[in-house]
Parts: structure tokens; sequence; C-alpha cells
């Protein structure tokens, strides 16, 4: 049986004692995947899995408190699974995981950038294990798998999604390389470089939220400090600095929590790169804390927690 | 009148006219198309792809300061300082489906009773230089609510691709004074096959979808929040749609404090948002992001059209598909309403 259908018949089994199963379905043309909320039989048939199911379904979970549903996840978007159970923001009894073995997902920012033409005018697209090949206004594109694969598939170390009621497909190998050529490029700048990078991004920034509302993590949505009205905080002007203010504030309350699932930035309708000031802040925490979000179920987040002496913070040694 | 103008005085035409006016203009970086401040020097990309954001800032920027109060320490009664927008723009390089955004909003803020000056003022001194679209992506609808790929509608003047040019069709006086400038030449016969490119783009968009039964079937279904549930259990309740689309209007007004002085702006603001409806006494009446995708939805395609003799408040432009986090399709909620049966 191919991993799909495996995966149809494990949600089938338990479909009956479940509110839904989230999962992912074609979208609105042949190169996007939409997530689906399976309810009956019927809508399983629509269920895909593959280098198109690029949504983090873990950012639903919150949402249905008090219900018991089910999610497929894929190995990052478990991590943010296990860090929502670690803070205790979902219960594991109403959570049933259908984990899948992952071979990665596409950046679409990649495609667009590899295509012939744009690709809202694709025609179709066929995928096998090599890649995709798309058809764009009339001209035929092959683009291989390695050079459209999402940043954070190239350095993953948890394809087989790490926490799991049934987990489905052969274990996969973590990715060889950990590290990100456009990161080290980045953190290679001069802070004034750095700081004109920003500046100039950020004037794209139309603080529409989407890079907040798509993340797992970030659980206040509809109470968020960036938009309370009384007090203030931050200013709706969207000036390049204040833009870049509530990025500052969603990196710092992502501390040690954060997941890297990069689902921030692609969600972003503009194409900011969030994931170098994520990837920079969660390479601190390790660094301080030895912590990576989302992979012990017997964690606690560092910064929900103390001790009186942390191992690697000279207190009085600055 | 009909003119021709080659790509490099496009570039020219911008630049000439960055001198006095605010030009909007989509640029590129990396892949990413937006609208920017043109400047000469910049490079125009109207081809590549369909700016991520439509062109509404040209007329009604996100942040718009309505006032300022200046206070200094001696003068005990601070100072009310006007802020109405001064100058002209252009935006260039816009879409049909961009030109036409801007007249959703003349009923609304332009009525008997009310005026909104710092609209109207932008909507006055601004003149639309729009690329006549050659093809249309899986997202284009504009043939469905009332457009289509060549639609002159709102635009000065209306370009289309011919060649190594633009076939130049000026639609008001001032798109007919600056056809007149030396940086335009006469069309002859590329008129012709201006007119078979835009036939061809709007043949390619097929059979159109018939929205006329919207309004009557959305408000059928006002109170049936299953339907509105099912509708947005994907939705993320972000504000990508609204502030990407040419035609959502709503805003903010907030006060800034800039120490002894301060200002009031009124910024974009977006009906997915929870604190959209909040009340003051902490009551929301749309509480949940179901009745908020029901507002964005009912309001474009059943609320509006109610109001002002059928018009869709949607210019098909698609945005709020392709560049939805979780690609929410406003035509399928549309559809999924008309086709309901109890
Ligand atoms: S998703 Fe992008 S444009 Fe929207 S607020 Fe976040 S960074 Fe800004
Ligand atoms: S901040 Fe970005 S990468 Fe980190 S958990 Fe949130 S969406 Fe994922
Ligand atoms: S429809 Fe899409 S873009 Fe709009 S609020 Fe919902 S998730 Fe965000
Ligand atoms: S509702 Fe969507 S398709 Fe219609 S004009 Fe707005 S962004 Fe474009």
């Amino acid at each position: 049986m191919s991993q799909l259908d495996t995966l149809k018949s494990a949600i089938k089994d338990r479909l009956g004692e479940l509110e839904c199963v989230i999962g992912w379905e074609q979208g609105y043309d042949p190169l996007h995947a939409t997530p689906l909320f399976i309810r009956t039989e019927a809508d399983l048939d629509r269920l895909i899995i593959g280098p198109l199911a690029v949504h983090n379904l873990a950012t639903y979970l919150t949402a249905y408190k008090g219900k018991k549903i089910g999610v497929v996840v894929k190995g990052c978007d478990s991590r943010s699974v296990i860090e929502l159970l670690n803070e205790n923001l979902i219960s594991r009894d109403d959570l049933v995981i259908f984990g899948l073995c992952c071979d990665g997902v596409v950046s679409q920012r990649k495609i667009r950038a590899a295509l012939p033409a744009d690709p809202g005018f694709v025609e179709a697209v066929d995928i096998s294990a090599n890649g995709l090949k798309i058809t764009v206004a009339g001209q035929t594109a092959m683009l291989n798998m390695t050079d459209i694969l999402a940043d954070k598939c190239r350095t993953c170390q948890h394809p087989n999604a790490l926490i799991s009621d049934v987990l489905i497909g052969e274990n996969r190998q973590s990715a060889s390389s950990t590290s990100l050529a456009c990161q080290e490029e980045f953190e290679a700048k001069s802070d004034a470089e750095k700081f004109a990078f920003w500046q100039e991004t950020m004037s794209r920034c139309i603080r529409c939220y989407a890079c907040r509302n798509a993340c797992p993590m970030c659980v206040c949505r509809d109470y968020c400090i960036a938009t309370s009205r009384d007090p203030l905080w931050v200013s709706q002007d969207n000036s390049p600095a204040e833009n870049f203010m509530f990025q500052m504030i969603h990196v710092s309350h992502l501390a040690g929590r954060c997941t890297e699932c990069g689902e921030c930035e692609r969600a972003c309708p503009v194409d900011i790169p969030l994931m170098l000031l994520r990837r920079f802040m969660n390479k601190q925490v390790q660094d301080v804390f030895e912590h990576q979000a989302g992979t012990d179920l017997e964690q606690t987040p560092p910064l929900l927690t103390f001790k009186v002496e942390e191992e690697r913070i000279n207190e009085r040694g600055w | 009148m009909e003119k021709f103008i080659t790509t490099t005085n496009l570039t020219r035409l911008a630049e000439e006219l960055a001198a006095n006016h605010r030009v909007l203009a989509p640029v590129a970086t990396g892949c990413t198309v937006t609208f920017r401040r043109f400047q000469p020097g910049m490079t125009l990309d109207l081809h590549s792809r369909m700016a991520a954001v439509s062109a509404k800032a040209g007329t009604f920027p996100q942040t718009e300061t309505l006032f300022l109060v200046k206070r200094d320490t001696t003068e005990k009664k601070p100072e009310l300082i006007e802020t109405l927008p001064q100058g002209k723009n252009v935006v260039i390089g816009g879409r049909p489906c961009d030109a036409r955004g801007k007249l959703m909003f003349d009923p609304v803020y332009g009525t008997e009773k009310i005026k909104d000056l710092y609209f109207l003022q932008r909507r006055e001194n601004t003149i639309f230089i729009t690329l006549a679209c050659d093809r249309p992506e899986t997202t284009c609808f504009c043939h469905s609510v009332g457009s289509g790929p060549a639609d002159p509608t709102g635009s000065d003047i209306l370009l289309t691709l011919v060649g190594d040019g633009y076939v130049a069709r000026a639609m008001t006086p001032a798109g007919e004074d600056i056809l007149k400038l030396s940086l335009f030449t006469e069309a002859g016969d590329k008129g012709k096959e201006a007119d078979a490119k835009n036939a061809k783009a709007r043949e390619m968009m097929g059979q159109p979808h018939d929205y006329s039964s919207a309004p009557a079937t959305i408000l059928a279904r006002f109170d049936d929040m299953d339907f509105w549930q099912a509708q947005a259990a994907k939705c993320i309740s972000c504000g990508a749609c609204t502030y990407m689309c040419p035609t959502c209007y709503c805003f903010n007004i907030t006060d800034d404090d800039l120490g002894l002085n301060s200002q009031r702006i009124r910024t974009w603001d977006n009906c997915m948002s929870h604190t959209f409806t909040l009340e003051g006494s902490g009551h929301n009446p749309r509480s949940t992001k179901a009745h908020r995708l029901k507002n964005r939805v009912g309001h474009k395609f059943s609320y509006y059209p109610d109001l002002h003799q059928g018009v869709m408040a949607c210019c098909g432009c698609g945005r709020c598909i392709k560049q939805c986090p979780v690609g929410i399709d406003i035509r399928q909620i549309v559809k999924a309403a008309q086709e309901y049966s109890e």
C-alpha cells in the first residue's frame, strides 16, 4: 500500500471517534495544496500528502480545545505539537496524531524564481520522486526537488514525526547538513549592512499578521499586544521601524518556543525572509540553554522556568 | 487618442513624471514584485508578474496622517496642523483590477452627506497608467465581476504590450495631456495588433461565472453559522486577504504620542481581525473567524451590491486567493452559497 493509502485507512479507523481530522487536499490550482478538514469518508477521498502539503496543521490545534480531533503531521509539524503539549496548551488525550515520514516539501518562492513564467499561469504539474514537471504559459520546466526544497527541509534533523499514534511510511534519513548558506551570508554582514537590509525589507511589510497567525506557537492571536488599543503598545503606523518592532516582539516571544517550522516566512505575502531572525534566535537559545524546542516531551521551555544559577550565563561576568 | 511608446521611453516617462508627481510603480526585489515609490534609476517591472499587493495605496495609503498636534512649553494651547494630502500622484503599471478598485470607494467616501477629503483629494489627483493583461492567472476572474483583462474603467491611459513597446490609449483629458509628450509616437497599425491581443486575453479567460444570484443566496445563509464555520475552518484570521485587496476600504484611527506632539493617523483595518468589531464594553458581535469571513464575503458579494446598483465590491484580481497562507478561495465560497440547497 502507498503511504497515502496507509494513511487513509488509518484515518478511516479512527474517524468515528473524532470531531474531524486535519490533513491536506488539492488547492485552487495544480501547484497548491490547502488544508482539509475531514469529517466524513467522502472527505477522506480528497486527502493528499507530498511535497505540496506545506502547511503546518498544528497551528489549528488550540482552537479545538475540549474536542477530540486528529491531525496529520510531518516531522517538523510534530515538533510544534510537542511544544504545544509541553506548554500545556493542548491535551494529549484529545488528540490522535497521524505522523508521516517526510521527504520534504517545496518552497513556492523557489518555484517562482525557477519557472520561466509566473506560477499563476500554471497549466499542469507532474510530481515525481525527483521533482516537479511544471507547465506554465505553454512552457514546460523540470525542477529538481533538491533545488526547490524548502530551506527547513535542507537541514531537517527530524523528518519522521517525533510523536504520533500511528507512524506512516519508512523512516527517512535526516539531512547531512545543518547550516544554510543564506543564513551564514546574512550573519557575516556588518551591523550597518544588516540595519540597511531590514530598513529596506521592512518597508514592504504590510502588517497583515499572516506571519503571526500562521505560527503554531503564537497562541495569543486575537489578544496580541501588537493590536491592543489600550494601552497602545505598538503604533499602527506601518513604517519600517514599527514593522520591525513587531518582528522583534514576535521573535522574543518565541525565544525557546520556536520549532523552526518556517510557517511565518511561508505565510508572508511579500516574501520577507523572517526565518533569518528566527534561526538566529534559536541558535542563541541552543547555545545558552542547550534547548531545541519541540524535540522532547519531557523538556520545559527555558523561559517557562528558571534556575538560580544558569550554567551558561555568567551573571556577574559582564 | 492612441499613441505608441517604447519600453525604454516608458521608463523615461516614469522618471519625468517623478520630478513633480509621487509615482507608484511595480518594482522587483528578487522574484517579489510590489508597488514602490518610483525614483529615477529604479527598474520598472511591469511584466514578470502581477504585484503582490494591489495599487490601492495610490489613493488610499496604508498610513495617512489625519492631523498633527503641536505643543511647545511656552504656548498653553496646542496647535492643530491640517495634513490634507498635497501634490499629484501617478500609478504606473497597475492592472485593470487595480485601477477599478478605487471606484468601489466612491459611493462610500464621496456621498452627498459624507465626504472623505483625504481620499477624494488623492482620487482627484492620481493618474492611472494601466497595463492590459496578456493572459489570465488561475486565480483571475475579473470577467465574472463586470470587468476584463483590457478594461479601461478607472484608468487614464491603457497600455497594451505590442512588440518592443506599448500602444497607449487615453481615456481621460489627463491621459490625453500625457500622450502629447514627445516620448510618444504615432501608433499606426499597431492599434490593430493591440486590439487582437486584448481580444485574445479575454478569450483565454473562458466563460464567466454568473454571480447575479449571489447577493440573495448569501443573505439567505446569513444565520446559518454551520455553513460559515465549514467555509472558515481553515482560515487563520490574518489580514492578508483584505490588505491585498484593491477594494477593501476599512480603516482604523489611532493617536500616536510623539513626545510633546502627537499625530492622529488612520491605517488600513480589516474585517478578518478580532479587534475590528470589538466594542468598548468588551462585547464582540463577530467573535469568531466564521462571523468575520461571512462579513468579508457577504460585504463584497451581497451587502455592497445590494446598496450600489448590483456592483460587486470585488474586481476579481484573485490576490486574496493566491496570497492567502492557507489558500481560501472566495470564488468557491460564493459558489457554495449560490448552490446551497436545504
Ligand atoms: S506576514 Fe509579512 S507582510 Fe504580513 S506582517 Fe508578517 S512580515 Fe509583515
Ligand atoms: S516563529 Fe516561525 S518558524 Fe518559529 S514556530 Fe512560529 S511559524 Fe514556526
Ligand atoms: S482568508 Fe486567508 S488571508 Fe484572509 S484572514 Fe483567512 S487565512 Fe488570512
Ligand atoms: S476580494 Fe479578492 S479577488 Fe476580489 S478584488 Fe479583493 S483581493 Fe481581488
